[in-house]
């Protein structure tokens, strides 16, 4: 049985490729067969996890505390300088210029990312809004609550602040950021799983390094990273109890 | 053991008062009206040891307390301590986190010049490998609605 691996499912579909030279990458460095099984979705892939179908995850930070509580998994390393933020944001024409002036009822466009919904939940509160006091409309992508914005099917967005900043100029124009999240300490990583514990320095090492040669930095590139980073156990633990906070 | 307040240190007109910390230590303190807003989109965090004694604060911690790293490392969270904080919001704090339990409230922080500030905060016991080796509090930016509720609530829990 080959080793089981698989991306949270919120990537920038212009990476896909990216993941599969990665795997390419990454089976020929270590020498273990390694699969990847893409999910559609968050359901989905969690049920994987649930059946202990997988080894190796880049996980959103949302399913950091499962995967290492519930499922024994250890972190390897994260991209540098890539952090999860969120993004509240409106039409350029609404007269609100802070979430406090925002009402109870409003329609917020989200899509399924756990961590970014969560940040930009948060990012509401000021507004006395929460889940019980908004109609939430979930969106297949950043580009689609861009859409439902513009076309005034929701009042507000909630954006990964990464894809927001990547829409195009036009659609930007025609949007205004109400807050942006600085919280710098949320960031996916990847993880290792119990059956591959034994593995963890090698797998760790091959990726710290990878950015050492320039076969290594093309396959960097093609996932829009500069280089892996180590991230220690406490690293993890710290963010998966601010987390905690966060769900609360 | 915390220092007292000094005049020095102080922005505004200030008044004075003696607080009696849950150490038996007492800690005189010098309080203005004016409020720091809280910064939009930022979390201010901080950990402790199980004593209550801050180990780490991130930035927007240090720039809401209006303390250096250093002043803040080693010394006990109630640095923070506002004498308007009626002692049973933190012997609730407490006596929740140390059944294992998340403690969410309101909190009005103290600041090195005498301002305050008012936070959301969320405190969680950090558990390694089954022990309490310390505390995180996660603040958020509270809704207005609630200050205001707490600011007529706490006067009255003394
Ligand atoms: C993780 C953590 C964070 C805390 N943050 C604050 C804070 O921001 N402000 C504050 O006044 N007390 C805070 N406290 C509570 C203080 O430890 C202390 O109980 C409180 O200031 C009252 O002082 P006293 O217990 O000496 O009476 C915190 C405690 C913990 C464990």
């Amino acid at each position: 049985m080959p080793n089981m691996f698989t991306v949270s499912p919120d990537f920038p579909p212009d990476h896909i490729s990216g993941w599969y030279i990665f795997n390419t990458w990454l089976q020929k460095q270590t020498g273990e067969a390694i699969h990847l099984e893409m999910y559609n979705n968050f359901p989905t892939q969690r049920a994987a996890i649930d059946q202990d179908k997988i080894d190796l995850i880049y996980a959103n930070p949302f399913d950091a505390a499962m995967l290492v509580r519930e499922k024994g998994f250890s972190p390897l390393v994260r991209p540098v300088g890539v952090t999860d933020e969120a993004i509240i944001a409106v039409q350029a024409q609404n007269a609100v210029e802070d979430v406090a002036h925002l009402s109870p009822g409003i329609r917020v466009a989200v899509t399924e990312d756990p961590d970014v919904r969560l940040m930009g939940m948060i990012m509401l509160e000021p507004g006395d809004l929460d889940n019980s006091n908004v109609q939430a409309i979930v969106c297949d992508s950043y580009i689609l609550i861009a859409k439902q914005l513009l076309r005034g099917d929701a009042d507000v967005g909630i954006f990964l602040a990464e894809a927001y900043d990547n829409l195009s100029n036009i659609i930007k124009s025609q949007l205004k950021v109400l807050v942006r999240s600085q919280i710098s300490v949320v960031h996916h990583s990847l993880m290792i799983g119990p059956r591959l514990a034994d593995k963890k320095e090698v797998f760790q090492k091959l990726l710290v390094d990878m950015n050492n040669d320039e076969k290594g930095q093309g396959v960097l590139k093609s996932l829009g990273f500069d280089a892996w980073i180590r991230v220690d156990d406490e690293e993890m633990e710290f963010m998966i109890d601010l987390m905690d906070t966060l769900n609360t | 053991m915390l220092d007292d307040m000094k005049p020095e240190d102080i922005t505004g007109d200030y008044q004075e008062v003696t607080l009696n910390l849950y150490d038996g230590a007492k800690r005189k303190v010098l309080y203005t009206q004016i409020e720091t807003p809280y910064p939009d989109g930022k979390l201010i965090v901080s950990t402790t040891d199980p004593e209550g004694v801050i180990t780490h604060v991130n930035q927007a911690f240090i720039e809401m307390s209006g303390y250096t790293e250093d002043e803040l490392i080693n010394a006990p969270h109630s640095i923070l301590r506002h004498p308007d904080m009626p002692p049973a919001a933190f012997k609730d704090l407490w006596d929740t986190v140390q059944r294992g339990d998340k403690w969410q409230g309101f909190v009005k922080n103290l600041r090195k010049d005498g301002g305050y500030y008012w936070v959301k905060a969320t405190v969680i016991p950090n558990v390694r490998k089954g022990k309490v080796v310390g505390y995180t509090s996660v603040r958020r930016k509270p809704s207005r609605t609630k200050v205001e509720e707490c600011i007529r609530l706490y006067p009255t829990l003394f």
